[in-house]
């Protein structure tokens, strides 16, 4: 408690200070720009750019789900078993509707709301459980991070569930396709950043959220409906799983086993990243953004270039995962 | 990590075992993915079709999620069910030899099946693919097909054994061909890993002439991206495994998908049939039975496509 309060008073007191944390992630982000044009005049162009964007979409939809969940002082394990769980519920249901509505766009709609309703409700249960039921938030997304992950693997008998051929044909303009050269994909991921940076910072949602992650009991003296907000902030989470799912359904057309597998440690690898405290209290959503293509731009430089043995990417990117936290705390230690 | 925290351990056995019965225990892992997931299958069918051949038998198959689950039931099985005889396909060489080991010195028949045990001679009976013949066939597709100086990039999978021998048989096949190998990298045997590096690869080379992807679920990834990226008409893909949608596309002439490289799954079928005709000392069945990797092309992909597999 002491440590959580102490964090609140940090984060609003030292001003000047914050800018350095503030300046952390966006360093690491220019330094591996740079590091990337060096050695690869491919680097920049439009194709990997697109390319690099469009891929962090899906993590990145959801990290600015968990910003909230994290900021509110929760942990989301679930999300990678549940988005596969969405996909292969998504899949299944075109297949089925396709049989008795034909190849049409109907079919895609309802499929998209079901993958947000599923996602909702999924989150919805995670909540319902940590806040109402008592559990850690920890222990009950582990569970459920088991149990979707075994239902997706049981829905698809072991194997992979993929969209029919002509469906795939019709839906691919999701992730493919785009309005005046930007993709789907990212004109997605910006409208649920920009959204969810104003809702973080303008709204009483934001701020109730910070206010129960930085100490709850305080929140509760001041009439903030605690239970309501931490229900809401992985209701929201699961929404956005479900959101990420319709536009992740397009690409490959498939699911399987292997589907999101390790999406929830990137997710809260991004948003630590971005300067949002693991223990809750404050979150920043930009942040959580320059997070997600921190990660990304890892893997596509390291794909781009010879430069070290491929036994080696998970070293190189744990060490800048570290390395660009390091740079945001050197304040906080400060301070 | 993720996927194991929950065993799913299926139980198929007979209810009754009659005096001369033999129970024979098939320990497979479970199907977390497409191949797994086509071995399961196999495994399940067989199953059922031996229980009406040899109905004083009874079988008990157990899938397991990790070693150390494995463990468990390889224990379990010698317990509670006495197994006469046991199909193994070990989740990893090295923690389960031990265990392997007591059971095949108590006089069980123990069938060992694709991945082989940390010492040698365990095993009654070995059963497998050949990983080194997976990757030469390929290779040697390349060198014939591809012209010289043809530019290729490889995909491996999971850093392992299996992936090392594999790439191992590709590059002694390619050695000497003149075909000129651009990069190599781990696409992890998964659809989305594959698609992001291909795409980087599209990105990074303008000229590829060939994908090896070394596994059907990358090739579905890379297709994906070359697709995106329309350089279909440049390079093939060869994958491997025989999934029945690359299957599909041979044998429907497709021109970027020529052929494709077998890696049966089926051959747990082969195992649990052989132990079967062993333990009733109807024939002798003891030793290796290797099987070689074939190579799928438009005049033969009629037979290796299964309808009802789930991969």
């Amino acid at each position: 408690m002491t440590m959580a309060t102490a964090s609140k008073t940090n984060s609003q007191g030292a001003g000047r200070k914050i800018n350095l944390q503030v300046i952390g992630p966006v360093v690491a982000l220019i330094a591996l720009i740079l590091i990337g044009m060096a050695l690869n005049s491919n680097f920049l162009s439009y194709a990997n750019i697109t390319n690099v964007l469009a891929r962090s979409a899906f993590i990145g939809i959801i990290a600015v789900g968990m910003t909230f969940v994290i900021t509110a002082g929760g942990l989301d394990l679930s999300v990678g078993s549940m988005a596969a769980f969405v996909a292969g519920l998504m899949i299944l249901t075109m297949n089925t509707l396709t049989e008795s509505m034909g190849v049409t766009l109907p079919v895609i709609l309802l499929g998209v709301a079901l993958a947000l309703a599923a996602g909702l409700i999924a989150g919805i249960i995670n909540g319902v459980l940590i806040t109402r039921v008592g559990i850690e938030a920890f222990i009950v997304t582990l569970g459920t991070m088991g149990i979707y992950r075994s239902l997706i693997t049981w829905l698809a008998d072991g194997g992979t569930l993929s969209l029919g051929f002509e469906m795939r044909e019709l839906y691919r303009p999701v992730y493919y396709g785009g309005i005046a050269g930007i993709s789907w994909p990212i004109i997605a991921f910006a409208v649920v950043a920009i959204i969810g940076e104003i809702v973080m910072r303008h709204t009483a949602f934001g701020r109730h959220c910070a206010a129960i992650g930085s100490n709850e009991r305080v929140a509760r003296y001041s009439s903030i409906a605690v239970l309501k907000v931490r229900l809401a902030t992985y209701a929201l989470l699961g929404l956005l799983v479900g959101f990420a799912v319709v536009m992740y359904v397009p690409r490959l057309g498939s699911a399987s086993a292997s589907t999101g597998l390790l999406w929830e440690l990137e997710a809260i690898a991004a948003v630590i990243i971005g300067g949002t405290l693991l223990k809750g209290g404050f979150g920043r959503v930009w942040g959580t953004v320059v997070g997600v293509l921190i990660l990304s731009l890892i893997g596509n430089i390291l794909n781009l270039t010879d430069f070290v043995s491929p036994y080696l990417n998970g070293a190189i990117q744990g060490a800048v995962i570290i390395l660009a936290v390091v740079m945001q705390r050197k304040s906080a230690s400060d301070r | 990590m993720t996927k194991t925290f929950f065993a799913t351990t299926a139980l198929i056995g007979a209810l009754a075992c009659s005096a001369q019965a033999e129970t024979i225990g098939i320990s497979i892992p479970a199907a977390t993915h497409g191949w797994a997931g086509a071995l399961n299958y196999h495994a399940e069918r067989t199953v059922e079709r031996l229980q009406e051949v040899y109905p004083e038998h009874s079988f008990v198959l157990t899938t397991t999620p990790d070693s150390a689950t494995q463990v468990s039931d390889l224990e379990d099985m010698v317990a509670t069910r006495g197994i006469d005889a046991l199909v193994v396909l070990p989740f990893e060489s090295e923690p389960l030899t031990g265990p392997i080991q007591r059971i095949a010195e108590s006089g069980t028949w123990v069938t060992v099946v694709d991945r082989g045990l940390a010492v040698e001679g365990i095993e009654t009976l070995y059963v497998a693919g050949d990983n080194d013949s997976f990757g030469r066939t390929a290779g040697e597709y390349f060198a014939g097909a591809l012209e010289d100086g043809g530019k290729v990039v490889v995909m491996r999978g999971i850093p392992s054994t299996v992936d090392n021998e594999r790439v191992e048989g590709f590059e002694a096949a390619i050695d000497g061909s003149g075909l000129e190998v651009l990069a190599m990298d781990h696409g992890n045997w998964n659809r989305d890993t594959a698609f992001t590096l291909m795409q980087d690869w599209l990105s990074r080379f303008p000229e590829i002439d060939a994908v090896w992807a070394a596994d059907d679920d990358m090739a579905v990834g890379a297709l994906a991206a070359i697709e995106q990226a329309g350089r279909t008409d440049e390079m093939i893909v060869v994958g491997g495994a025989g999934m029945k949608e690359m299957v599909d596309r041979i044998r429907n002439g497709d021109e970027t998908v020529p052929v494709n490289v077998t890696y049966p799954p089926a051959m747990i079928s082969t195992a649990i049939e052989m132990t079967a005709v062993g333990v009733t000392g109807a024939a002798p069945m003891s030793g290796e039975f290797i099987i070689a990797s074939e190579l799928i092309t438009p005049e033969n992909a009629d037979d290796f496509y299964f309808e009802d597999s789930p991969y």
